[in-house]
């Protein structure tokens, strides 16, 4: 039995029915087609499909759609033209951060949220805390290398307030 | 979608959900932040008929310092400790042991009760809390009680809790001001669960030490003759042997490298405490 839920996409109010087994991820993907986010293990292990949830960032896939009724939900899309992402983005591109892509998506929202908790940031903080988001193709240096070049970029470097 | 079908209620208070918990006839599980149940409904390893959401009951989300100790509702995040968005009372272990929970995504979503409920023997809030003298605030339809947190876990996921009682809060006492803590965890992977931990508080002033080992494969186990030799300032290999002999005498069966690991972990959270 479907339940009508309505809850915040990328900033765009939605009103959706959903079975109560139906994970974030697949209402994203399948129902509305936000395809950026994506699935590797869908059992909270490999990060991929990171989103931000209430501005923290958790897993689509073990969030269950039913449980987020009114809740504000951020995918990658919905940072298209966040000045932050774009610093990301580019690092990543500069600093060889992806091969296959596949991880890249988890590997954004992650380090998006990590950059703007956290001030200055060493290279092992930034392997702690990104130990969530697993890489098949074990690209990490080049991930690590972007994030801490996107850190180090920053105007002074300032975190925004703790949450 | 990977689970197997189940019914959903968003309880809406405590009794709302002891209620719909009691049912005999439904399977009905709670479920808290789900960071573990989801992937194990994913995996379809825990068969539910009911599930039973506590997210939206405020009542569990709150903490209150009571002055000699705080009651921590179940519901509050790891990463609500980790940013000590909550009292602490503890001299900062518990917002350390907030902090190394996972990872940032499970932090924000995963609570101190439901950790405790599941009682996966390496859960970091279990040895933490028992280590801490905690207590475990039960509700259920035949009313309220408190549990000891070393009462509470009486095997690998198993605890105290009967059908139809969920965890409603965790009292953990203040510490001694000037108390010391060491916790030292061995793990694959950071973030993953432990392979061996342990908790060790250094009280110099009434010369009382505690130590607890955890992921040990049951409850967490309360190491008393070696903090004690350690109040009394046993040097090192004295306490090593203390803590081999009644991890040997712990009826768990740890493989010979396991209770090494254990002794190793046990020796280094003493000595971030300051002793031997």
């Amino acid at each position: 039995m479907k339940t009508t839920i309505s809850l915040t996409i990328n900033g765009k109010p939605r009103t959706v029915a959903v079975e109560p087994r139906l994970s974030l991820a697949d209402l994203l993907r399948e129902e509305l087609r936000l395809t950026a986010t994506h699935l590797g293990c869908e059992q909270g292990v490999c990060g991929a499909c990171t989103v931000l949830i209430d501005g923290e960032p958790a897993r689509a896939c073990i969030a269950l759609a039913i449980t987020l009724d009114g809740a504000e939900v951020r995918t990658l899309e919905g940072l298209a033209d966040d000045p932050l992402m774009s610093t990301i983005k580019a690092a990543f591109q500069e600093k060889h951060g992806l091969q296959c892509g596949f991880c890249t998506p988890g590997m954004l929202i992650s380090s998006w949220d990590l950059l703007k908790r956290k001030g200055a940031l060493s290279e092992a903080e930034i392997r702690v805390a990104m130990s969530g988001n697993l890489c098949r193709c074990t690209g990490y240096q080049g991930i690590v290398r972007s994030i801490k070049a996107a850190a180090d970029q920053r105007p002074a470097a300032a975190p925004e307030a703790a949450r | 979608m990977k689970p197997a079908p189940f019914t959903y209620h968003r309880a809406t208070s405590v009794e709302d959900a002891i209620a719909q918990l009691s049912d005999p006839d439904a399977m009905a599980r709670p479920l808290a932040g789900g960071q573990s149940l989801v992937p194990m409904l994913n995996l379809r390893l825990a068969p539910v008929g009911r599930l039973v959401d506590l997210g939206r009951i405020d009542a569990l989300k709150h903490a209150e310092d009571q002055g000699a100790s705080i009651r921590y509702g179940a519901l509050l995040t790891h990463a609500a400790f980790e940013d000590r968005r909550v009292p602490d009372g503890s001299n900062g272990l518990m917002p350390h042991i907030g902090g190394q929970i996972a990872y940032r995504a499970v932090r924000t979503r995963g609570t101190i009760g439901g950790a405790l409920a599941l009682a996966d023997p390496a859960a970091d809030w279990l040895t933490t809390v028992v280590a801490l003298e905690g207590e475990i605030a039960i509700a259920g339809a035949k009313g309220r009680r408190t549990v000891a947190a070393a009462d509470f876990v009486v095997g690998p996921y198993m605890t105290a809790l009967e059908d139809g009682e969920i965890i409603e809060a965790i009292v953990v006492p203040r510490r001694p001001a000037g108390e010391r803590w060491g916790h030292y965890k061995a793990t694959r992977k950071t973030g993953e669960y432990a392979d061996s931990m342990a908790i060790a508080l250094n009280d110099a002033s009434s010369r009382n030490v505690r130590l607890v080992i955890g992921a040990a494969d049951g409850a967490p186990l309360v190491m008393v003759k070696a903090a004690a030799a350690c109040a009394q300032g046993a040097n090192r290999g004295r306490v090593a042997s203390l803590l081999h002999e009644q991890l040997a005498a712990s009826g768990r069966d740890f493989a010979p490298a396991k209770l090494h690991l254990h002794r190793t972990t046990a020796l280094r959270a003493l000595q971030q405490a300051g002793l031997s």
